[in-house]
């Protein structure tokens, strides 16, 4: 579905990409990966929020259009994205914020009226519905909690009724109970309406629990693809360097042994 | 027996060169402001007898003197009182028309002039070096251009005021789309949606309480300026007073800055209420 090809992205001059090649299919997807690993470049590369430096981004079999290209704007619209930091338009209400998904369905003249077509308010309040928020349609978007405005940024991704879902690190700014309600919804998503999940986690118990397969980035570079239960504690702690299991015990254990087709990049 | 433990010396405190350089700094720039001052002293004609005799002219000016009939300020002849608030009047409505025209002017420039959202660097410097025209010519000179242009009355005053103020608003607009959440608008660029739309739905719900505030804010300067457009023919109560002065008529200049400075209070007072309702 989303494919990378060699692709290689920096920051003046700075790779935070580099060689990348991967093709990402359905089910749920997990990307991990150090501070600064390139993971939420990596998300905005799929995105085509930034164009890729060398190589390519094909969605579909077709690379991403050109940086402002009407090819480029309809394979956004398929790839549904969700923040860390929700980035809701914080003065509209929930249902606005919703409707904002609808956008690149609307032509940019009839959206600058503020008339809606048949049908898309409809479509909004049962997204809200769907993540629990039908009674939060018109409050608005900064008066509603984390956990709410995530999933208020779920439903506006939905709303493009997109094929794919990137969520770059979509709960670390939740608590554990918020948290757990946006990976149900993710994961239903997945797993009812067969949208493909990628999403940036820190979590490794989170990775265990919803991933079907597991992408880990260092320092730019592919580092490890494979199923979450090849994902020793091990294999993370050289990943993360010695001193860091995020959001887990440290306790040493599980295998002592590397997977055959883990390869590191050599530090 | 004792053992002596030699102390250690005190470690000589030293402040880093960053702040030293600093330090030196501060007192090039007080140097510099102390040199600038003192250089503008000459030229200014400052002398203390004359503001004596100058304070002793002011108060036979405004309360009057015993041999000219009808001078001094009190009390304020209002005889005229229903010209002077139609012209006053008249100056509001110039202020508004003139605000208005400005916004309309200023909300397209400062997309351009705003890094975040201009087209090209080219286009931001253009831009930009416009919005630094419009604002530094003096409006009263504005107004005179425009007098001579179009002819006496409401209409350059107007004008001057629509494009020194939208000189003014566009860059006030301009670092307000400067300092607006990228987030925001990143998530409605990320759905597709067209850079019209990424403008009208993602920057512009951000912008518009910033752009109100300034916009009344600018209304309230407006409305003290345009009472001076009159002075140079651009309509509005300007000129009355200027009429009234010059012919030593003090009394109506009286009644006439009684009434500017009334409707000025209460429309700072109208308006920072709104503002406050806005923030
Ligand atoms: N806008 C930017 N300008 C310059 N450098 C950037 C920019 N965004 C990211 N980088 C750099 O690119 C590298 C990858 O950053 P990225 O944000 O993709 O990492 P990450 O894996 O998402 O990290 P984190 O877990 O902290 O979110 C880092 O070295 C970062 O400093
Ligand atoms: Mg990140």
């Amino acid at each position: 579905m989303i494919e990378t090809n060699r692709l290689g992205v920096s920051y003046r001059g700075q790779p935070a990409l580099t060689d990348l090649s991967v093709t990402i299919g359905g089910g749920f997807t997990a990307v991990i990966g150090p501070s600064g690993a390139g993971k939420s470049t990596l998300m905005r590369a799929l995105n085509g929020l930034i164009p890729a430096g060398s190589g390519q981004v094909l969605f579909q079999g077709t690379p991403l259009g050109r940086p402002g290209s009407a090819l480029l704007r309809i394979q956004q619209r398929r790839m549904g994205m969700v923040f860390q930091g929700f980035n809701l338009v914080r003065r509209l209400s929930a249902l606005e914020n919703v409707l904002l998904g609808r956008l690149a369905a609307t032509s940019p003249w009839r959206s600058l009226s503020g008339w809606l077509p048949h049908g898309e308010r409809e479509l909004a309040l049962h997204l809200l519905d769907r993540v629990g928020l039908a009674d939060h349609a018109w409050q608005r978007a900064d008066q509603l909690s984390g956990g709410q405005q995530q999933r208020v940024g779920i439903a506006r991704a939905l709303a493009q009724q997109p094929q794919v879902i990137l969520a770059d690190e979509p709960i670390s700014a939740l608590d554990p109970k918020s948290a757990a309600e946006v990976m149900a919804i993710l994961h239903g998503i997945q797993a009812q309406d067969g949208l493909a999940v990628i999403a940036n986690l820190h979590s490794l118990e989170t990775v265990r629990r919803y991933a079907g397969r597991v992408i880990a980035l260092r320092a730019g570079q592919l580092v490890f693809d494979d199923v979450p239960q090849r994902l020793t504690d091990n294999v993370a702690r050289e990943l993360y360097g010695q001193d860091a299991l995020p959001g887990e015990s440290q306790e040493p254990g599980g295998n002592q042994e590397l997977p055959p087709n883990v390869h590191f990049a050599s530090a | 027996m004792t053992i002596r433990v030699p102390e250690p010396p005190l470690p000589i405190y030293r402040p880093p060169p960053a702040v030293l350089r600093n330090q030196r700094w501060r007192w090039a720039a007080s140097a510099t402001v102390l040199l600038i001052v003192a250089l503008s002293l000459g030229g200014s004609e400052i002398s203390l007898p004359r503001l004596t005799q100058g304070s002793v002219n002011i108060v036979h000016y405004l309360f009057g003197s015993a041999e000219r009939p009808r001078s001094g300020y009190f009390p304020p002849d209002f005889s005229n009182g229903l010209v002077y608030l139609q012209q006053m009047l008249l100056t509001v409505k110039m202020a508004v028309v003139g605000t208005t025209g400005a916004v309309i002017l200023a909300i397209p420039l400062s997309f351009l002039a705003a890094r975040n959202t201009t087209p090209n660097r080219l286009t931001y410097q253009l831009t930009r070096r416009l919005l630094d025209l419009f604002r530094g010519v003096p409006l009263i000179v504005m107004a005179l251009i425009f007098v001579a242009a179009v002819g006496l009355g409401p209409f350059p005053g107007i004008l001057a005021l629509a494009i020194h103020t939208a000189g003014i608003l566009g860059k006030l607009f301009a670092e307000g789309i400067e300092n607006i959440d990228e987030g925001q608008v990143e998530a409605v660029r990320s759905s597709g949606a067209h850079p019209v739309q990424v403008l009208s739905h993602g920057v512009w719900p951000q912008i518009i309480p910033h752009l109100l505030s300034m916009t009344l804010y600018r209304f309230e300067s407006n409305v003290r300026d345009s009472t001076l457009l009159g002075i140079v023919g651009a309509g509005g109560i300007g000129y009355y007073i200027t009429e009234a002065i010059r012919g030593f008529d003090s009394r109506s200049a009286s009644a006439i800055l009684i009434i500017i400075l009334s409707s000025v209070f209460l429309i700072d007072f109208l308006s920072a209420k709104l503002r406050e309702r806005l923030s």
